[in-house]
C-alpha cells in the first residue's frame, strides 16, 4: 500500500501546473458559464488541450491518448479543479469515442475521431425516450432496413446540448421480436439530416441544457451503424459504467469544500464568522469524511481499471456516493448563503449588483445538482445493480 | 384535548379550498409572477373581497379577530395552491406591527385601508451581513428635532415594490447586535432619500435592495418605544412563524400527493414505479414527515395562547426546525421520484420546492433555529 508521488510523478505535476498558468483556464470558464458563449468557451478549451496532448488522456495511444497512469490521471485531475479549469464536454470525448475506438471499423474511427479529438463535432447523447427511462432496453424508436439506409422514426428525450451537435449517437430498435435488450442498435446520426427536429426543455435552474429530439422518417447510412446490428445495449452498457466513474467527481467536491471553508471563515451570523458555528462544523465534516473514503474508493476502481478490470458495478457505489456528496455541499452552500440563496439574476449580472457573490450560482448548482441522482441510471438503478451483481440477492 | 375546528374556521377553510381548487392554477400562478411587482393586484382585491385580509387583526381594528389558528386554516391552503400574494409582508408583517406598535389614530387609519386592500407594506427588517439575526441592524436613525434621519440599506425587503409604506427597523442606540436600540420606524415609500433596486427571488416574488439616504421622518411614526422596538418585532414575526410553516406544510402535501400520483401512473419495466417497494417507503416518509409537521405546528397553535412563554418558544423552534429539515427531504424526494420531469420548469414540482426553500430561509433555517432552541433546553 502506497500513495506517495514518485519522481515522475512530482515532474508531471510541474508540467500540469505550468500548463494550467499559462493556458488562461478561468477565462474558458467565465464563458463556459455564460449560457450564450457556453459551446465557443468549451471548444475553445478544448482545442487548447488537444494542442497539448491532453484532450483524451485517456484514450488508448495509437488512437491520439496520452498513456497516462492512474496516478497521472489523479494528478492531472486535482490540478484542474485547483487551477478553477473546465472539465471536457463529454459526449464525443468521453462517451461516444471509446465506443468507436473499441467498437467501430477502420473507417468510423478514420471518420470519427479525429473530429471528437478537435472538438469540431460537437455531439450528443440519444438514449433516454419519453417511455424509457430507467427501464432503457424499452425504448422504441425505430430503425427499419431500407437498402444501404435505416429509416429511423422516434423521438429521443433529455438530450442534453442537442440544440448545438452536429451528432448523435443513438440506440434505436432494429428488432422487436425478441428480449428487449436484443434487437438495439447503436447507430451514429448527422444532426442536419431532414425529418430531424430539436425542440428546448427549459429546466428548474432556467437555464436550456435538455432537448427533445425528434425524428421523422430520417434516413441513416447503415455504414453509421457501429458494430453488428442488434448488439447496442452491449456496446452502450460497457460505456455506461465509464459514464459512471466520470459523473463521481471527486476533485471538483473537493474543491467546494475548500471554497465552502473561505466562505463560511467570511460569513457572520450574528457578527461571528459562521466557520466557528458548531452545527456548521458538524455537517462540513460530515461531509469531509465521506469525501475521504470516496477518493480511496475512486482511486481503487481506477486502480483495478488500469489492470484492464473493466468497472464493473463498482461504478456504481462511486456514482451513488460521489453524487450524494456533491447534493450535500449544494445543501450546506445554498444555506450559507441564507435567503441571498434564493436570488436570482440576470445572465451575466454580477452579484455585486446585489450585495452577495455566491448566492445565484449557489441556487443554480443546488437546483441542477437534483439532476445528478437522476441521470447516467438514477441511484435507486444503481442500488438495484448492486444488490444484483455484487450481493447476489 | 381537542384538535377540532370550530364552525367559522371550517369555513375559511372550505372557502380558501375552494378558491385554490377552483379560481386559481398552477398556470395562473405562473402568469401572476411575471407581474411587476410579482403578484397580481386583482387577486389581491378578491382576498379583501372574501375578508382575508382582515383575519389575524383585532375586531376592534376592524379585523376578523382570528388567531393563530385561523391563520394557520388560511396559509396552509394557500401553499397548497401556490399562491403568489404579499400575504406575509403586507399584512403579517407589516399590518401586525401597525397593529402591535403604530399609535391610535395611524393604527386606524391605515389598518382599515390595509385591510379594505387599498394599501401595500412591506418590513424592511434584514440586512446584507444580518443573516437570520433579526437585531443584527446597522441602519442607523438619529434624532432631528421632531424627527429621524435614516440612512443604510435594507436588503431583499419582501413586497418592496409593491409597498406604498415600509415599517423599518433601526439601529437608534447600542451597538450592531443588541437587541436593545432597535426602533422601528413608518417610513413613506415614495419619501425623498429611498431608492428601490428590484430583484427577483426564485419563488417568484420581487424583493428589493432599500437604500436610505437621509431620510426623514416625524416621531410620531415610531412603531413600539424608542430603542425597543425589538419587542414589536420579535411578537410579530413569532407570530409569522406558524403562518409560514402552514404555509410550507401546504407546499409539502401538494408535493407529497402529486408524487404518490405521479408513481401511480408512470410505468417502467412494464409497471408503475409505485409498485417499487423502495419507492413506497420513501412516499411513506414523505407523508410522515407531512404528519410530523402538522403534528408540531397543532402544538404551537396549542400553546399561542397559553402563559407558558418558554414553552411556547420552545414549541417555536422546534416547529421552524421540522418544518425545514421535513421540507428539504420532501421537496427533494419530490423531485427525484420525477425523475427527469421533476427537472423541467414546466411541472409545478420544482416552483413548490422553490417556494419551501425560499420559506426555510426565512427567519432563520432548521440550524439556526436548532441552536436556539439548545439555548433554551440546555442553558449553560
Ligand atoms: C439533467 C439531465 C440530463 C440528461 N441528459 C441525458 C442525455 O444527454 N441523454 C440521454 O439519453 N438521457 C439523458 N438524461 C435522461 C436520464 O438518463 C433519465 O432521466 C434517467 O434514466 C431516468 O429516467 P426517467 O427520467 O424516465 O425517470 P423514471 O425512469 O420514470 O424514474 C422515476 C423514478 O422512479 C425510480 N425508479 C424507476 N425504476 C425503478 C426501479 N426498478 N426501482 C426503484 N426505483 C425505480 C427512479 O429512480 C426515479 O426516481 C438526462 C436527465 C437529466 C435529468
Amino acid at each position: 500500500m502506497d500513495a506517495s508521488l514518485s519522481s515522475d510523478d512530482l515532474k508531471f505535476r510541474e508540467e500540469v501546473r505550468a500548463f494550467f498558468h499559462n493556458a488562461e483556464p478561468e477565462k474558458a470558464q467565465q464563458l463556459i458559464n455564460n449560457p450564450r458563449t457556453y459551446k465557443q468557451g468549451a471548444v475553445q478549451w478544448q482545442k487548447k488541450l488537444h494542442e497539448k496532448g491532453w484532450v483524451a488522456p485517456f484514450w488508448p495511444t495509437q488512437y491520439g491518448g496520452a498513456g497516462w497512469t492512474v496516478t497521472q490521471s489523479y494528478i492531472y485531475e486535482t490540478e484542474r479543479v485547483k487551477a478553477n479549469a473546465p472539465d471536457v464536454v463529454p459526449f464525443g470525448l468521453k462517451m461516444v469515442g471509446p465506443v468507436i475506438y473499441t467498437y467501430g471499423n477502420d473507417d468510423q474511427k478514420a471518420r470519427f475521431l479525429p473530429g471528437i479529438l478537435n472538438s469540431d463535432d460537437w455531439w450528443c447523447q440519444g438514449y433516454s425516450e419519453p417511455g424509457a427511462g430507467s427501464d432503457l432496453a424499452s425504448l422504441t424508436t425505430r430503425a427499419v432496413s431500407e437498402g444501404d439506409d435505416y429509416i429511423v422514426n422516434g423521438s429521443k428525450i433529455w438530450t442534453t446540448y442537442a440544440q448545438y451537435a452536429d451528432w448523435i449517437f443513438c440506440l434505436v430498435r432494429t428488432d422487436a421480436s425478441g428480449k428487449p435488450q436484443q434487437g438495439i442498435s447503436f447507430l451514429l446520426i448527422d444532426m442536419n439530416t431532414p425529418g430531424i427536429t430539436v425542440s428546448p426543455i427549459q429546466s428548474i435552474n432556467g437555464v436550456h441544457s435538455l432537448n427533445e429530439v425528434h425524428f421523422e422518417n430520417v434516413h441513416v447510412p447503415k455504414a453509421n451503424r457501429i458494430g453488428e446490428e442488434g448488439q447496442g445495449w452491449t456496446y452502450a452498457k460497457s460505456l455506461l459504467a465509464h459514464e459512471r466513474t466520470v459523473i463521481a467527481r471527486v476533485a471538483d467536491s473537493k474543491k467546494r469544500l475548500n471554497t465552502l471553508r473561505q466562505i463560511a471563515s467570511r460569513e457572520l451570523q450574528g457578527g461571528q464568522p459562521i466557520i466557528e458555528d458548531a452545527s456548521f462544523r458538524h455537517r462540513f465534516t460530515n461531509i469531509e469524511v465521506e469525501l475521504m473514503a470516496l477518493e480511496y474508493m475512486e482511486l481503487r476502481v481506477l486502480a483495478a481499471m488500469a489492470r484492464n478490470e473493466s468497472p464493473g458495478a463498482e461504478s456504481s457505489l462511486l456514482k451513488i456516493k460521489g453524487t450524494e456528496i456533491q447534493q450535500a455541499l449544494h445543501e450546506l452552500t445554498i444555506e450559507l448563503a441564507g435567503i441571498y440563496g434564493g436570488v436570482v439574476l440576470d445572465v451575466g449580472e454580477p452579484g455585486s449588483s446585489v450585495g452577495h457573490d455566491f448566492g445565484d450560482s449557489a441556487r443554480k448548482d443546488f437546483m441542477y445538482g437534483r439532476a445528478s441522482t437522476i441521470f447516467g441510471g438514477s441511484n435507486e438503478i444503481q442500488k438495484n445493480i448492486i444488490a444484483k451483481r455484487v450481493l447476489g440477492l | 384535548m381537542n384538535f377540532n375546528l370550530t364552525e367559522e374556521q371550517q369555513m375559511l377553510q372550505d372557502s380558501a379550498a375552494r378558491f385554490v381548487g377552483q379560481d386559481y392554477s398552477f398556470e395562473r400562478r405562473q402568469r401572476d409572477v411575471q407581474n411587476d411587482v410579482g403578484f397580481d393586484p386583482e387577486l389581491w382585491r378578491q382576498f379583501a373581497d372574501l375578508g382575508w385580509l382582515s383575519v389575524p387583526f383585532a375586531e376592534e381594528n376592524g379585523g376578523f379577530g382570528g388567531d393563530a389558528t385561523d391563520l394557520f386554516v388560511l396559509m396552509e391552503q394557500l401553499g397548497k395552491g401556490l399562491v403568489a400574494t404579499p400575504y406575509l409582508p403586507s399584512i403579517l408583517l407589516f399590518g401586525r406591527c401597525l397593529e402591535a406598535g403604530a399609535n391610535p389614530a395611524l393604527k386606524a387609519e391605515l389598518l382599515e385601508r390595509l385591510i379594505a386592500g387599498e394599501l401595500q407594506g412591506a418590513l424592511a427588517y434584514m440586512e446584507r451581513q444580518s443573516r437570520h439575526e433579526l437585531f443584527d441592524v446597522q441602519t442607523n436613525a438619529h434624532r432631528d428635532g421632531d424627527e429621524f434621519v435614516i440612512s443604510g440599506e435594507k436588503a431583499l425587503v419582501m413586497n418592496a415594490q409593491a409597498a406604498n409604506m415600509f415599517v423599518v427597523s433601526v439601529r437608534t442606540s447600542g451597538s450592531a447586535t443588541d437587541k436593545n436600540g432597535v426602533s422601528l420606524l413608518l417610513v413613506d415609500a415614495k419619501a425623498p432619500g429611498i431608492e428601490l433596486n428590484s430583484i427577483q427571488l426564485m419563488d417568484g416574488q420581487k424583493v428589493a435592495n432599500v437604500t436610505f439616504r437621509d431620510v426623514r421622518v416625524s416621531t410620531d411614526r415610531l412603531i413600539g418605544l424608542e430603542n425597543q422596538g425589538a419587542v414589536v418585532l420579535e411578537e410579530v414575526v413569532n407570530q409569522a412563524i406558524p403562518a409560514i410553516c402552514a404555509e410550507a406544510l401546504g407546499l409539502m402535501t401538494h408535493l407529497t400527493n402529486t408524487t404518490i400520483e405521479y408513481s401511480k401512473t408512470r410505468k417502467q419495466f412494464g409497471v408503475a414505479i409505485g409498485s417499487f417497494q423502495v419507492l413506497q417507503h420513501r412516499m411513506v416518509d414523505m407523508f410522515t414527515a407531512c404528519e410530523e409537521t402538522r403534528s408540531l405546528l397543532y402544538r404551537v397553535l396549542c400553546s399561542a395562547g397559553e402563559d407558558d412563554l418558554l414553552e411556547h418558544k420552545k414549541n417555536l423552534h422546534a416547529l421552524k426546525v421540522i418544518t425545514g429539515l421535513r421540507g428539504k427531504r420532501v421537496g427533494n424526494e419530490s423531485i427525484q421520484l420525477h425523475g427527469g420531469m421533476g427537472i423541467t420548469d414546466e411541472l409545478d414540482v420544482g416552483h413548490y420546492v422553490k417556494r419551501l426553500m425560499v420559506l426555510h430561509s426565512v427567519f432563520g433555517d432548521a440550524d439556526y433555529h436548532q441552536q436556539q432552541l439548545a439555548r433554551l433546553s440546555l442553558p449553560q
